[in-house]
């Protein structure tokens, strides 16, 4: 069976800087990678794999060649036609989290919600419903009306997965994700991720730690702005079954 | 985005920094109390020339004497008794067509005496029988002197209600006699005018009325009346409502030009209009206006450019959100709206404000000032569309700024 192209990039460049302080972050890089695959990109720091996460991210434009963001070319795209691609199409994963320190759990998870076009986001009621829904599968229903300072690390990172999903995105980006976690919500969060990935999600993780980058798939290595390797992860094993996902695990 | 989530989003950023979201304010307060404030006084102003002019009538002429042009000159052989006389207002009353009353004025201010009590520096007047219908004033009690009275320089006199009250409380006043002035001058009192307030800077019923050849005989110097004659301040020529007003006035200027001997090209009178008085009134009233909206108009491009500064502020401590939000889809028009609403809030809540300000601080001008003051309600929607456009002309930079931002380097903002 032949799965849907999420990623499709061809000799993708992105130069920062001019003439003699150029910098090649990316560097005529090609790379595939289809729906309901779960990819660890990792390389050492200045390696470029955040220039390429920005940029598969949509919130980047390369300096030269395309990406087909699921069969659609966004590589010539304004950053209006940008926002609404992040918004519909990616969810993000941060490091840091990334949440609205002022709104609850439940009014960080609608936020993409508040960005949809053509009112397709149905009523406030409906949205609540369905933010509640994403906590629920998150385990973290309780905490609908924390503020983020309320919460654990886990917990938060947990919210913000509930808000990278909440319009069934083609591609989830994760970048750190465990970065600012202990080893235990590290695991949790992995294990949530590949839970996501059991269900259909395709997922592309950044990491510089193997004990994570083993969660993957796939792992490309990336160094000096070019793939160094792309190799399947032999120990990789499938999730269990959707039935038995812990939802209150944590 | 929906509209009231867009509100709703603008609300909750100003409320997390309540005292500088207030203190932002204040200029636009300051600004649309202000607009409301000087539109309640010059409409007050407005509303009480507009009163006078009731009050008096359109119809009325005001000879005065003028002294600066051509007037008395000693040595100039034909100007030597110069100004206007009291024979002057008899001449008007003659021979022009359409008058239907001249009045002479004469003033001066005296002590008045009516036994029990004593006022003063009371101001008399000294008038001619038709002062009650020029002047549009009423008899409460007892009569208005004659023609008679006035030939025959008697010594009667008219109180005004307040000065009456004053002399002589709940007593009737009429048949009582005051003694007047220095030369103590009998006079009795043979009736009394009902209120009729304060028109421009007199005060019509705290005066006291004679016949104006008493006046000329008691109370004006009598050194000067030997030399100039009897000299009256004013003349008063009610004029006919079914003439037209223009030609009353040029017979008027001829008389007086051929009497005095003086070519109207420099009279040594003036005769001037109660709508020209109005008119100079209005002028002056405008000036003040002026003066007021460039106050207003200042005071409100402060106050935007306090909103400008503080939305400044606030674009760059959010960067950070900023970048979360268009990291899940915000478009630089939604950023731009966000920011852009958060100003013309802060705008439009001080526009609020202001206008409570100012409709309570006209309100309260016009009670302790005295000064009359009506609230336009045209003035609070002007207000507050000011204070929209200042919110959004002012918000605009800022609200771009936040759009144009880099969502990488916004998300990387501490």
């Amino acid at each position: 069976m032949t799965k849907r192209m999420i990623i499709q990039i061809e000799e993708l460049t992105k130069i920062y800087g001019k003439g003699d302080i150029e910098v090649r972050a990316l560097d005529g890089v090609t790379l595939q990678i289809h729906e309901n695959e779960f990819v660890a990109i990792m390389g050492p720091s200045g390696s470029g794999k955040s220039t390429l996460m920005n940029i598969l991210g949509c919130l980047d434009r390369p300096t030269s060649g395309r990406y087909f963001l699921a069969e659609q070319d966004v590589s010539g795209l304004n950053k209006t036609q940008l926002a609404i691609i992040r918004n519909k199409r990616i969810g993000f994963i941060f490091q840091s989290y990334n949440l609205l320190a002022s709104s609850s759990a439940l009014e960080n998870v609608m936020l993409p919600l508040l960005y949809n076009r053509n009112g397709s986001a149905g009523t406030t009621e409906q949205q609540h419903h369905k933010a509640l829904a994403e906590l629920e599968a998150v385990g973290l229903v309780d905490r609908a009306h924390h503020k983020p300072q309320e919460l654990s690390g886990g917990q938060m990172q947990r919210v913000a997965i509930a808000r990278a999903l909440i319009n069934n995105p083609d591609l989830i980006l994760a970048d750190e994700p465990t970065g600012n976690l202990d080893t235990h919500s590290g695991v949790e969060i992995m294990e949530l991720l590949r839970s996501l990935h059991a269900r259909g999600s395709t997922i592309v993780m950044v990491t510089h730690d193997i004990n994570i980058g083993a969660y993957a798939q796939r792992v490309i290595h990336f160094r000096d702005g070019r793939i160094e390797s792309d190799e399947k992860n032999g120990k990789f094993t499938a999730y269990p079954p959707a039935q038995e996902i812990p939802h209150e695990s944590g | 985005m929906r509209v009231d989530k867009v509100l709703q989003i603008a609300w909750k950023g100003l409320a997390r920094n309540k005292l500088r979201s207030l203190l932002t304010m204040l200029g636009v307060i300051i600004g649309v109390s202000a607009v409301i404030i000087m539109i309640a006084i010059s409409a007050g102003t407005e509303k009480t020339i507009e009163e006078q002019i009731t009050s008096l009538g359109t119809n009325l002429v005001f000879i005065t004497q003028n002294f600066s042009r051509g007037g008395f000159q000693p040595g100039n052989p034909g100007q030597e008794r110069g100004g206007l006389v009291f024979d002057d207002a008899q001449s008007i009353a003659d021979g022009v067509e359409g008058v239907e009353g001249v009045v002479v004025e004469q003033n001066s201010t005296q002590n008045v005496d009516a036994g029990s009590t004593t006022l003063e520096d009371v101001s008399i007047l000294g008038t001619t029988p038709d002062f009650p219908s020029v002047r549009d004033i009423t008899i409460a009690n007892g009569r208005y002197f004659n023609q008679a009275e006035v030939d025959r320089k008697q010594k009667v006199a008219v109180l005004g209600a307040t000065l009456a009250e004053e002399l002589f409380g709940d007593t009737t006043p009429v048949g009582q006699v005051v003694s007047v002035g220095n030369t103590n001058t009998k006079v009795t009192v043979v009736g009394v005018f009902n209120k009729k307030g304060q028109v421009g800077d007199a005060d019509y019923d705290s005066r006291l009325y004679v016949p104006i050849t008493v006046v000329f005989q008691k109370f004006t110097p009598s050194q000067f009346a030997r030399i100039m004659g009897d000299r009256v301040r004013m003349i008063y020529v009610k004029v006919d409502d079914s003439m037209p007003l223009d030609d009353v006035i040029l017979q008027i200027q001829l008389l007086l030009a051929k009497r005095h001997n003086v070519s109207l090209d420099s009279p040594d009178f003036s005769v001037t209009t109660q709508e020209d008085i109005i008119q100079t009134r209005e002028s002056t009233t405008a000036a003040f206006r002026n003066l007021l909206a460039w106050v207003a108009a200042v005071s409100l491009v402060v106050g935007g450019i306090g909103i400008m500064n503080i939305m400044l502020v606030s674009v760059t401590e959010r960067t950070r959100e900023i970048g979360i939000r268009q990291s899940v889809g915000a478009s630089p028009n939604d950023i731009r709206r966000q920011f852009l609403t958060e100003a013309l809030l802060l705008s439009l809540v001080g526009g609020l404000i202001g206008v409570i300000v100012g409709v309570g601080g006209a309100w309260l001008y016009g009670k302790f000032s005295g000064m009359r003051t009506v609230i336009v309600p045209n003035s609070i929607l002007l207000a507050f569309v000011s204070a929209a456009v200042v919110g959004i002309f002012f918000g605009f930079y800022p609200a771009n700024k936040a759009a144009q931002l880099d969502p990488i380097e916004a998300l990387r903002h501490e």
